[in-house]
């Protein structure tokens, strides 16, 4: 049961965002643009990189919606199960997984990135926003992510459920919610 | 140096916002719903929350900004703001806001952490679901602006005149507001 009392039969962070409709904006664009706004990276590159970052939380709700999104924009869920277990063999660019690499270290904290990881990044191509993006999308979902368990939110183990939301936010993104009551 | 090329002579959060117009209009919003907007716990109580989380993840630029802001809502009371990242158990605050440190402290390490013995405490000392709430998110979001500052390795001047003159007047006028002094305005607005 949530630590709060939420709306019922709203999932994972939907639940929070509709209890306070306040912080709901803001949360909801920083995501839409860091994710689907167009971008040097794709955004089935990014939603992969929320996803690792969301996996190394241990977000049930998180890695499973936006997974579900990664899959719908990549048109194949085998590789994002192989960013989880082993990015480094994923059939990904070069330059994706020097930027997992930053991800990672930002999710353990942000003076863990070196200066070696964002001259392995920039070797691969990776410009000064893709950085810098990087670097917020691991740090936007080190929020999201407390937040969602933080409040002990409801996150029903649902495939068809995620596969949903999945197709939703990889087509219209962030701005409107992906499930409804 | 910074790991990417930011604008010269802006320190910490800054620098990045400038950089990137279209992600600070969103950060800087929630910052101010989450620590200016009105609400049943005062600017000053939610700055002492933001500053606790940001000295637990070693923020420089965020822990002293902070600091500072929530000095100048508590009547200049440094020592009260070093006594909450100190040991808050002994400062000279609410119970009700200790039971929300307690709460904020258990998101920094990780979500999971926080437990329903914690809300409890919480909710005996008077928090309601909206104070609990804004507590997780708080903490939830100084654990992205704190990675997004250090992971960038901004400039962050150890100057503490500097952060008392900014927090006085970020708590006068705001996140949003006092934004307009760093970022370029036009681009902010191709961005919104």
């Amino acid at each position: 049961m949530p630590h709060i009392s939420l709306p019922e039969q709203l999932p994972g962070i939907s639940s929070a965002l509709a209890f306070r409709p306040e912080t709901a904006k803001p949360l909801r664009e920083l995501a839409h643009i860091l994710l689907h706004e167009p971008n040097s990276l794709s955004p089935g590159e990014r939603e992969l990189i929320a996803t690792y970052v969301s996996s190394l939380n241990d977000c049930y709700f998180c890695q499973t919606s936006h997974g579900a999104a990664a899959a719908c924009h990549l048109g194949d869920g085998d590789t994002v199960k192989q960013v989880y277990a082993n990015f480094e063999e994923a059939p990904i660019s070069e330059k994706l997984k020097r930027l997992l690499v930053i991800a990672g270290q930002v999710q353990r904290g942000g003076k863990n990135v070196t200066r070696q990881a964002v001259d392995a990044a920039r070797e691969q191509g990776a410009t000064d926003v893709e950085i810098h993006d990087t670097v917020l999308i691991a740090a936007a979902f080190c929020m999201y992510n407390r937040y969602v368990d933080g409040l002990a939110t409801w996150q029903p183990r649902d495939e068809h459920l995620y596969a949903q939301m999945g197709a939703h936010l990889a087509r219209e993104g962030y701005q409107t919610p992906s499930v409804r009551p | 140096m910074a790991h990417i090329r930011l604008p010269d002579g802006l320190q910490g959060i800054r620098a990045a916002m400038a950089f990137r117009p279209e992600t600070a209009k969103p950060l800087n919003e929630l910052a101010e719903a989450l620590l200016h907007a009105p609400n049943s716990l005062t600017a000053g109580e939610r700055e002492l929350i933001a500053t606790y989380v940001s000295s637990l993840n070693d923020c420089y630029f965020c822990q002293t900004v902070h600091g500072a802001i929530a000095a100048a809502h508590l009547a200049g009371d440094e020592d009260l703001v070093r006594r909450v990242k100190v040991d808050f158990g002994q400062a000279a605050i609410s119970d009700k806001l200790k039971t929300l440190l307690v709460i904020a402290g258990r998101v920094q390490k990780g979500g999971k952490n926080v437990t329903s013995a914690d809300v409890e405490a919480a909710r005996k000392a008077g928090a309601t679901d909206v104070e609990i709430h804004d507590t997780v998110l708080i903490a939830a979001a100084f654990c992205m602006y704190n990675r997004y500052v250090d992971g960038l390795d901004t400039w962050q001047p150890h100057d503490e005149e500097l952060y008392r003159q900014r927090g006085k007047k970020t708590a006068k006028e705001g996140y949003v507001s006092m934004s307009q002094e760093y970022i370029p305005q036009q681009k902010q607005e191709q961005g919104a």
